[in-house]
């Protein structure tokens, strides 16, 4: 009667990290709001977390034997797994970074990561508590 | 990891609003810094900034991975320019620096313009002061995982 450390984890784990990496996506974002032609770029999460999930995406996967071949067909609007985010008014210098939708889903996602790490917690709190025998 | 490359990307965001606040303040100070020569009068100077990505520096130039996600590694000055705009000529023949015509070259700097720079580069740097606090929480909320 293992355990199963990875599977009593679960979702959790890849949330989270999939989470920092989202973190790292904005803060580009942010951090390149006064560069001209930058494109701001966020990631799909539902898609990207499945796919850490080992589950079937709807898109068919493509053997790879190399770093740089791609899994997946590619789309014009996606490039390493982001996709680039629609402008809701043009700038005349092509930046599409809008500071204060990207101030707001960082502090969203920081939230939801915040949510994520204490499904993990309360996890890693009930091994502790099985192995304790308290 | 990813949560510390937000230190590197919210840092390279704050160098290089450092670097327009420094030549924003170049140009205000030398706003009215005249001379006689209009090639050696001073000129308003701009940094050029430009993504970088991450894929870019490890020597794979596209990353079409679906697990491993290029978030790019911030902004970076590529370098500092001095504005095209005419120099301003005024008629002042009384100054010790007016030429022959009685004409002196003040700097092409707009202050007004560098104000609004002043403003947009001093915002940017605390938004991205925001972001390396809020990746500091989150890094340290990691560290007490199980407590």
């Amino acid at each position: 009667m293992a355990i199963s450390i990875d599977k009593h984890f679960g979702i959790h784990q890849h949330a989270l990290e999939l989470r920092s990496q989202r973190a790292s996506v904005l803060a580009n974002n942010i951090a390149n709001a006064d560069t001209p032609g930058y494109k701001a770029r966020d990631l799909d999460f539902q898609s990207m977390l499945q796919a850490r999930m080992g589950e079937p995406s709807d898109k068919l996967t493509l053997k790879t034997s190399n770093q740089s071949h791609t899994s997946t067909l590619l789309q014009a609007d996606t490039i390493s797994g982001l996709k680039f985010r629609n402008p809701s008014q043009p700038a005349i210098d092509g930046n599409t970074v809008d500071a204060q939708v990207e101030k707001t889903e960082f502090a969203r996602n920081t939230m939801e990561y915040q949510a994520a790490f204490e499904f993990l917690n309360g996890k890693v709190k009930s091994l502790l508590s099985a192995i304790r025998g308290e | 990891m990813s949560l510390m490359n937000i230190f590197d990307i919210a840092g390279s965001g704050m160098s290089a609003q450092t670097i327009r606040l420094n030549t924003t303040s170049s140009n205000i100070a030398n706003a009215e810094s005249v001379s006689s020569n209009t090639d050696e009068t001073y000129r308003a100077r701009q940094p050029i900034f430009k993504a970088q990505l991450e894929s870019a520096m490890s020597g794979h130039p596209f990353n079409f991975s679906a697990t491993q996600l290029d978030a790019g590694s911030g902004v970076k000055v590529q370098g500092v320019v001095e504005s095209d705009a005419p120099l301003q000529m005024r008629y002042e023949p009384h100054h010790p620096m007016a030429d022959e015509e009685g004409y002196v070259a003040y700097p092409n700097v707009n202050v007004v313009e560098e104000m609004a720079n002043m403003i947009s580069a001093s915002r940017s740097y605390q938004t991205n002061v925001d972001v390396m606090s809020a990746a500091k929480q989150m890094m340290q909320q990691v560290l007490s995982i199980g407590r």
